[in-house]
């Protein structure tokens, strides 16, 4: 079967509205959020019309059906990632699901095997988004433990040269993104997951830029740990997931403490429940994670082979018609060899943001700047991008579009 | 909307032939400011003299809108009195505070009434104010330090 994005953008009603004064949308912006089909939103509504009470609280009818709304949307999540349905957390988006981790493994004491000692080493790269940079510098500082980087080279790959070197028997953690938001580089992630397993360093993956646009079977890869977002998963906003072994989310202390996360309570004490229940304190984004459930189930139906092949053909194309273009640089790898639909290229001397604005004008919807990337875009030497990031609602016609508003900038600006 | 309202002659030139834009080695204060959402910077030095602004020089990158604005301050603000700059400034915000709702006073901002049209893209107001919000915290800094000779 193929993907055909005319037919697929009839589930999205964002595409019925104009932009600018009667143009067209063109949404090339998924990377920093997708849109939504109606199967969605109905869930959302659903929920709050027909099934609305505190998940997990509450002996009524209600009550009942919102525990088993959010927990079937876990199991959804579950078979979507190949997991166990007990080693899904929801959270309110990856971002958050990365402090958890930075700030539980932060709070092991001694003895429990998360535990950071001044000395221990955590390895990021240059190509993380601050969501996966800054949770572990600021761990680094609390604990004494030292942050290492994979550095990136000029042609967008990570630098493995000293693979060994950087991930060492010191290595507690290692955590990476799977594919970059910037530049679409897909990391080489057996390799480098199978170093961290030889030193027994714990291995997180950030998935926000690979479960959306790819395949993705958390059994058949060497990890501990996975987040995603919701939004950019043709999902609601407010709802991320956090995916971990069993036996590591048992070993792993709570992050955050309230309700619904507790054995047993006393004034002076308290016990936790079994995960995923011990991470999930509060009541739960109940509509958002019934919306997500629903999001996973379209990108099934959809088929999550065929979205990844239909944005390999339209990445290829991509790069083959901006690279035509005079004085503009692709940041990051020119072929579709290991890389996603994140592209990111500068044109001349033409500022991003520049003409960021004149193809909104022409309405298309691009991001420009460091996209929460800065060290990677001081790294690649430019002050700033513009980014293209694809879908599978895109098609030719608005890499054709984009195109022409391209060459359509450069003479205005020049 | 019409793009050429926000891209007037005046902000292009500007941009292309930016005004001041070499950093002066004296200085009574020296700033660097950031655009965090967009990286864009600028380093700005000030000069007052008997409450007059003698001189302001940057250096700086980023989009033709926040290149342009600090040239045009630097030669709207260059000679006036802490005063008249002040008045000036104040001026400026509350036109880019606008949302395109006031067209602003041309004998008060002179070339930097072709900014008018930067109100009505709430994304670019930082930029056109990167250099303004500098000059401001230099001055308060350069007058901090007068007052302390
Ligand atoms: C690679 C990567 N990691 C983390 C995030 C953070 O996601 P969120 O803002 O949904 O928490 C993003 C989103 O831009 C991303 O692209």
């Amino acid at each position: 079967m193929t993907l055909d994005p005319g037919v697929i953008r009839k589930d999205f009603p964002i595409f019925n509205r104009t932009i600018r004064d009667g143009k067209k949308l063109v949404y090339l912006d998924s990377g920093a959020t997708s849109q939504k089909p109606n199967s969605v939103m109905d869930a959302e509504s659903d929920f709050y019309r027909n099934h609305n009470a505190a998940a997990h609280r509450g002996a009524h009818q209600l009550a009942e059906e919102a525990t088993e709304a959010i927990e079937s949307a876990r199991g959804v999540v579950a078979s979507f990632l190949g997991g166990a349905v007990d080693e899904i957390v929801f959270t309110k988006s990856s971002t958050e699901a990365l402090n958890l981790l930075a700030y539980s493994i932060g709070s092991a004491p001694a003895g429990n095997i998360f535990h950071l000692k001044p000395g221990d080493e955590i390895v990021v790269s240059e190509m993380e988004h601050h969501a996966n940079l800054i949770p572990w510098q600021q761990l680094a500082k609390r604990t004494g433990a030292v942050l290492k980087w994979f550095e990136v080279t000029q042609s967008g790959r990570l630098d493995l040269s000293n693979i060994d070197g950087v991930i060492t028997e010191r290595t507690k953690i290692v955590a990476l993104t799977h594919q970059s938001n910037v530049l679409g580089t897909v990391i080489p992630l057996t390799q480098i997951a199978k170093r961290a397993r030889d030193v027994g360093a714990i291995f997180i993956l950030d998935a926000c830029q690979s479960v959306p646009h790819m395949p993705v079977n958390v059994k058949a890869l060497d990890i501990d740990f996975l987040v995603f977002s919701g939004h950019k998963t043709v999902g609601p906003t407010g709802v991320g997931v956090l995916w971990g072994r069993a036996n590591l989310l048992n070993l792993l202390p709570p992050f955050l403490f309230g309700g619904s996360m507790i054995e047993t309570v006393t004034m002076t004490d308290a016990t936790w429940a079994p995960a995923p229940r011990k991470f999930e304190a509060g009541v739960p984004n109940m509509a958002q994670i019934v919306g997500l459930g629903a999001a996973l189930n379209y990108l099934s139906d959809v088929g999550m082979e065929n979205i990844y092949q239909h944005e390999i053909a339209l990445t290829r194309y991509t790069l083959e018609k901006l690279q035509e273009i005079d004085q503009l640089r692709i940041v990051g790898p020119t072929d579709t060899d290991s890389r996603g639909s994140a592209i990111s290229f500068t044109l001349g001397d033409i500022h991003p943001h520049d003409l960021g604005q004149f193809l909104d004008n022409a309405g298309i919807a691009v991001r420009t700047g460091h996209h929460c990337a800065w060290p990677l875009t001081r790294k690649m030497g430019v002050p700033a991008t513009t980014r293209a990031s694809l879908y599978l609602y895109n098609d030719e016609s608005d890499i054709d579009a984009l195109v022409a508003a391209t060459l359509g900038a450069q003479k205005y600006f020049a | 909307m019409n793009l050429d309202s926000l891209y007037q002659e005046v902000i292009l030139d500007h941009y292309k032939r930016p005004q001041n834009k070499k950093l002066a080695t004296t200085f009574d204060a020296q700033v660097h400011h950031v655009n965090p959402s967009c990286g864009d910077e600028i380093d700005l030095n000030l000069v007052i003299r008997n409450g007059v602004v003698t001189s302001i020089t940057w250096d700086g990158v980023g989009c033709s809108i926040s290149q342009a604005s600090v040239s045009i301050l630097t030669e709207l603000l260059i000679g006036k009195s802490i005063t008249e700059a002040y008045a000036i400034y104040d001026n400026f915000v509350a036109l880019m505070q606008s949302k395109g709702e006031i067209s602003g006073d041309e004998s008060v901002l002179e070339d930097a009434i072709a900014l008018a049209g930067v109100s009505k893209y709430p994304a670019r107001i930082k930029c056109a104010l990167l250099g303004w919000m500098a000059f401001k915290d230099a001055s308060v800094q350069a007058q901090a330090k007068s007052e302390l000779e």
